[in-house]
C-alpha cells in the first residue's frame, strides 16, 4: 500500500488497517545486525561550545495559607541557584531523588515556568527574561520529551495531528506539505508512515514514546529536554528508545538535557552529569569524575544504592552507605549544607555555612566542606580558609575569605587539586 | 519469635508431605475469557519456594508474573478466571479452596506487598487502624489495645521514627518510602510464612529502594519466611534472590539458581533483558542492545517458541523449529536445577562469544 494516496474526497472515510498491536514484523535482524544498530556510551567533546548556559537559576513556588486571604507564608525553593552548561550536540545528565528539582529545571529551560531569578542564555538570548510573546520564535529551538507517553499525547488527536501541530503553530510549512514532513519524521523515529491516521491508543508504550520524540523533533530543535524519557517503559523497550535518542543525536546534532533518576542509563547516555539535591547542584563533572571519583558523600551514597547485577558474578555483597530518613522539605531547607541532615560525615561547619561549588578537577566540581573519595574524606574542612572561618565554622579574624567563590556555569582553567594539594592547571 | 505454627494458623489440611517446600506450584494455568477471546495469562507454570528462601520473578508487563502470584492468594474471581493446575501451601491446595478458608489464609499465612503503597492503603483510615485491623482479623481474641500495641511495634520494627505518634497518621502524611514500610509492616504483622512482594520498590528512589531491600532481607532473616519478589530490575534480583524465574508470554522460559541465571544465562530473552539495561560499573564501551519488537499478545500467542518473533538468535537454530515447535523446559548445558526453554544447542558458547563482548567487554576478557 502506497502512503502517497491522496486524501480521497472529503476524507470522511478514513481507512484503517488492522493495527499490528504487539505482533512485530516477522523478520528480526540477526544478533550482529542488532548490535550494529546500537551505540556505545556517548563520548565527551571537550571543545564544543555551550548551546545553553544557565547561571544562578532559581525557581521559588509561593506557599499560601488556607482561608479567604491566601497570604504567602513561604516558598518551595524547588531550584535554588544552579549553574551549568550544555555543550552543542552533547548531553548533560541531571540526576537526583524525587523532589530535588531536576524536573523543575527541565521545565524552566523549556520555559513552561518563568524563573524567579537567574539567566538561561541560549544562542545569545536570555530565555529567562523574555515575555511569552517574545519567546515564541525561540521555543522551536528547545523542545521537550515527557516521561509518561500515556498522558502526554492527546487521545483525541491522530498521530499526524500531534506530530504536525508544531509545524502549523509556528507557520513553518504550508498545510499541504505538513503530511509529507510528518511521515518523514515517523520514519526517523522508527514508526511506519501509515501510522499517520491512527490514534495514540492503538500504540504500545514504546511506540507512543516514539511519537512523543517525533513531535519534539518536528521543529528541528537545537536542544531537547528529556524528562525521564524511558522510566515508564518496559526494560526491553528502554534500550530501544535510548538507542533511538542516540541515533537522533548523532544524525541531527541535537543537544540533550537528560533528566533521569536511573544512574546507569544516565551514565550510558551522558558524558557529563550533574547531581542535584534539594534544589542545588552538589556535584557536577564528566562521567569518569562522577562515577569513578565521586567526591560528594551524596553522590557516593546514590551510587552505592544502585542494585548491581555484577554482585551475582562475584557473589559478594557490596557495602552500602545507608542514608537514613527522607529528603527534607524544600519549604524549610536545613541551614548551611542542605545534605547535612542525612550526611554520614557532617560536622559543625556544615550547619553554619553552605559549601561553595568548588572546581577540583579539569571537569569536576563539588559542593562539600569535606570533599574526598569514598573513605578518604579529609578531617579538616577544606573550605574553612576560603570562607574565612575556623574549623567549626565560627568567623576567624585571622583569615580573609576568598571573594571569587561565585558559582560559574562552565569550568575554569585552574582548580584545586585535592590529591596534590596544589592549584591544578589545564 | 519465629513463625513456627502460631496458634491461630489454620491447621494445614492433613497429608502435608514432610520434605515438600513451603509453596509448590505445578502446571498452573490461568485463563481469562474476554469478549475478544481467551487471554492465556499464565500457562503451565511450575515452581517452588522453601522457607527462608527468596524467589525472584522477572518479566515484562503482561508476562504473567503478577497474575501467577495473585493466584497464590486466591485473588482471582472464580467467575471470570479459569484456573487449572495445583498451588500447594504447606500441602494445602489453594486452587478451588473455599472463600472462607482463603480468608483465613490471606494476610496470615500469605501476605502481599503491592507496588503502589498509596493506592493499597485506604486513604480514609489511619495507618495504625489499618494495621490493627489486619491483626485482629486473624487474632479474634486480641483486644483493641493489644492490636494497637502490635501495630506500633511493627511500625517500629520497619523503621518508622516515633511510631507511637505516626500510628495515628493518615497514609498521605507518610512519605513514599514510609508508606512502603507501613505496607511491609501490615504484611508481616501476622508472621506470614510466605510474603509476595510485587514490584515493592519500583516507584521509589534508589536510596529509599536500598533501605527497603535491606529491610526486607533483615525481616526475612528474622521471621524465616519465604519471599517471592516480582520485579523487572535484574539488579534487585541479584541482591535479593536465591532462585530466579524468568517469565515470557505467561510461561517460564528460564528457571534456576540466581547466580547461574545471571552469570550463565541460556535463553535469548534473558540475554535480551541483561543487555538492555546498562550497569553503573560497567565498561563505558558496553552497548545497550534492545530486544526488538514488542511483547506478544496473550490473546493469540505466537506459534512455537513465544519469543521467536523477537529473537535475534533464531538463525542459529536449524529449520523452522522455533516457529513450529514449543521448546520444552529442559536442563541446559550446565545441568542441575537450571532449566530453560530454548532450541539453541550451545547457548553458553553463543553467550560468551557473541553477547558478552558487546554488553560487558571487561567481563568477556576476564574469562
Amino acid at each position: 500500500m502506497s502512503h502517497k494516496t491522496p486524501e480521497q474526497g472529503t476524507g470522511e472515510i478514513a481507512e484503517y488497517e488492522v493495527p499490528e498491536t504487539s505482533v512485530p514484523e516477522n523478520d528480526v535482524a540477526t544478533f550482529s545486525e542488532l548490535v550494529g544498530h546500537t551505540h556505545a556510551a556517548a563520548k565527551l567533546d571537550p571543545t564544543a561550545e555551550p548551546v545553553l548556559t544557565v547561571e544562578n537559576l532559581r525557581m521559588y513556588f509561593p506557599v499560601r495559607s488556607t482561608g479567604l486571604v491566601r497570604r504567602k507564608i513561604g516558598d518551595v525553593q524547588a531550584v535554588d541557584g544552579i549553574s551549568f552548561q550544555v555543550p552543542t550536540g552533547g548531553s548533560l545528565g541531571l540526576v537526583g531523588e524525587s523532589g530535588c528539582g531536576k524536573s523543575t529545571t527541565g521545565r524552566l529551560i523549556t520555559r513552561l515556568y518563568k524563573p524567579t531569578g537567574g539567566s538561561m542564555e541560549f544562542a545569545g538570548v536570555d530565555l529567562a527574561k523574555l515575555s511569552n510573546r517574545e519567546l515564541k520564535p525561540h521555543r522551536r529551538n528547545v523542545q521537550m520529551i515527557f516521561q509518561d507517553p500515556y498522558t502526554s499525547l492527546n487521545p483525541r488527536q491522530t498521530v499526524g495531528g500531534i506530530v504536525g501541530a508544531p509545524l502549523a503553530v509556528h507557520n513553518i510549512l504550508p498545510k499541504n506539505q505538513i503530511k509529507a514532513r510528518v511521515q518523514e519524521l515517523l520514519e526517523v523515529v522508527g514508526l511506519s508512515p501509515e501510522h499517520y491516521n491512527r490514534y495514540p491508543n492503538e500504540f504500545s508504550g514504546g511506540q507512543r514514546q516514539r511519537i512523543g520524540i517525533a513531535r519534539a523533533l518536528t521543529l528541528n530543535p537545537k536542544l531537547l529536554v528529556a524528562d525521564e524519557p524511558v522510566s515508564a517503559l518496559d526494560v526491553s523497550i528502554q534500550a530501544q528508545v535510548i538507542n533511538l535518542l542516540q541515533d537522533i543525536q548523532q544524525e541531527f546534532g541535537v543537544a540533550f538535557l537528560f533528566i533521569a533518576h536511573d544512574l546507569a542509563v544516565v551514565r550510558h547516555f551522558c558524558p557529563e552529569v550533574a547531581v542535584m539535591y534539594l534544589g542545588k547542584i552538589v556535584e557536577i563533572g564528566d562521567r569518569e569524575s562522577i562515577y569513578s571519583h565521586a567526591h560528594h558523600p551524596y553522590t557516593q551514597a546514590l551510587l552505592s544504592a544502585v542494585p548491581d547485577i555484577k554482585q551475582a558474578v562475584t557473589g559478594e555483597r557490596r557495602e552500602r552507605i545507608r542514608l537514613t530518613g527522607d529528603v527534607p522539605s524544600p519549604i524549610d531547607p536545613p541551614s548551611g549544607c542542605r545534605f547535612r541532615t542525612r550526611c554520614p560525615i557532617a560536622q559543625e561547619i556544615c550547619a553554619r555555612h553552605e559549601p561553595p561549588l568548588l572546581q577540583i578537577g579539569k571537569r569536576h566540581k563539588v559542593a562539600c566542606h569535606f570533599p574526598g573519595r569514598l573513605g578518604e574524606h579529609p578531617r579538616e574542612p577544606f573550605t574553612a580558609r576560603l570562607l574565612g572561618v575556623d574549623r567549626e565554622g565560627q568567623p576567624d579574624p585571622g583569615s580573609s575569605p576568598a571573594t571569587d567563590l561565585v558559582e560559574q556555569p562552565g569550568y575554569a582553567e585552574t582548580w584545586f587539586d585535592l590529591d596534590a594539594k596544589t592549584i591544578g592547571r589545564a | 519469635m519465629t513463625a513456627a505454627e502460631p496458634m491461630t494458623t489454620p491447621a494445614p489440611t492433613g497429608g502435608s508431605v514432610e520434605d515438600e517446600p513451603l509453596l509448590v506450584i505445578e502446571d498452573l494455568t490461568v485463563r481469562f475469557p474476554t469478549e475478544d477471546g481467551v487471554v492465556s495469562a499464565v500457562t503451565d507454570l511450575s515452581y517452588s519456594v522453601d522457607l527462608g528462601k527468596t524467589l525472584g520473578i522477572v518479566g515484562e508487563s503482561g508476562s504473567g508474573k503478577s497474575v501467577s502470584s495473585m493466584a497464590v492468594l486466591g485473588l482471582h474471581d472464580a467467575r471470570t478466571a479459569r484456573i487449572s493446575g495445583s498451588i500447594r501451601l504447606r500441602g494445602a491446595e489453594i486452587v478451588g479452596m473455599s472463600e472462607a478458608k482463603l480468608r483465613k489464609l490471606r494476610g496470615n499465612e500469605v501476605a502481599m506487598i503491592f507496588q503502589d503503597a498509596l493506592a493499597a492503603l485506604h486513604p480514609f483510615y489511619r495507618v495504625g487502624n489499618q494495621l490493627a485491623e489486619a491483626y485482629q482479623e486473624h487474632h479474634p481474641d486480641a483486644s483493641k489495645r493489644d492490636a494497637r500495641r502490635k501495630a506500633i511495634e511493627m511500625l517500629d520494627r520497619v523503621g518508622i521514627p516515633r511510631p507511637d505518634r505516626r500510628v495515628d497518621d493518615f497514609p498521605h502524611q507518610f512519605s513514599g518510602g514510609m508508606r512502603q514500610r507501613a505496607m511491609i509492616a501490615m504484611g508481616l504483622i501476622n508472621d506470614p510464612s510466605l510474603l509476595i512482594a510485587d514490584e515493592p520498590t519500583t516507584a521509589l528512589d534508589v536510596t529509599v529502594q536500598a533501605q527497603i531491600l535491606d529491610l526486607l532481607q533483615d525481616l526475612q532473616r528474622e521471621f524465616n519466611s519465604a519471599v517471592i519478589i516480582i520485579t523487572h530490575d535484574l539488579g534487585v534480583i541479584a541482591e535479593m534472590a536465591d532462585d530466579v524465574l524468568v517469565m515470557y508470554s505467561g510461561r517460564a522460559v528460564e528457571y534456576g539458581p540466581c547466580k547461574d541465571i545471571l552469570v550463565h544465562p541460556e535463553m535469548p530473552y534473558t540475554w535480551g533483558l541483561l543487555s538492555s539495561v546498562p550497569d553503573v560499573t560497567s565498561d563505558p564501551d558496553a552497548r545497550m542492545i534492545p530486544i526488538p519488537g514488542n511483547p506478544p499478545s496473550l490473546l493469540a500467542p505466537p506459534t512455537g517458541c513465544p519469543f521467536h518473533p523477537r529473537c535475534a538468535h533464531r538463525d542459529k537454530v536449524p529449520g523452522d523449529l522455533c516457529r513450529t515447535a514449543l521448546p520444552e523446559l529442559l536442563p541446559g548445558g550446565r545441568g542441575g536445577h537450571h532449566v530453560k526453554r530454548c532450541h539453541l544447542t550451545n547457548p553458553d558458547a553463543i553467550y560468551e562469544a557473541e553477547v558478552l563482548p558487546e554488553i560487558a567487554p571487561d567481563l568477556a576478557e576476564e574469562r
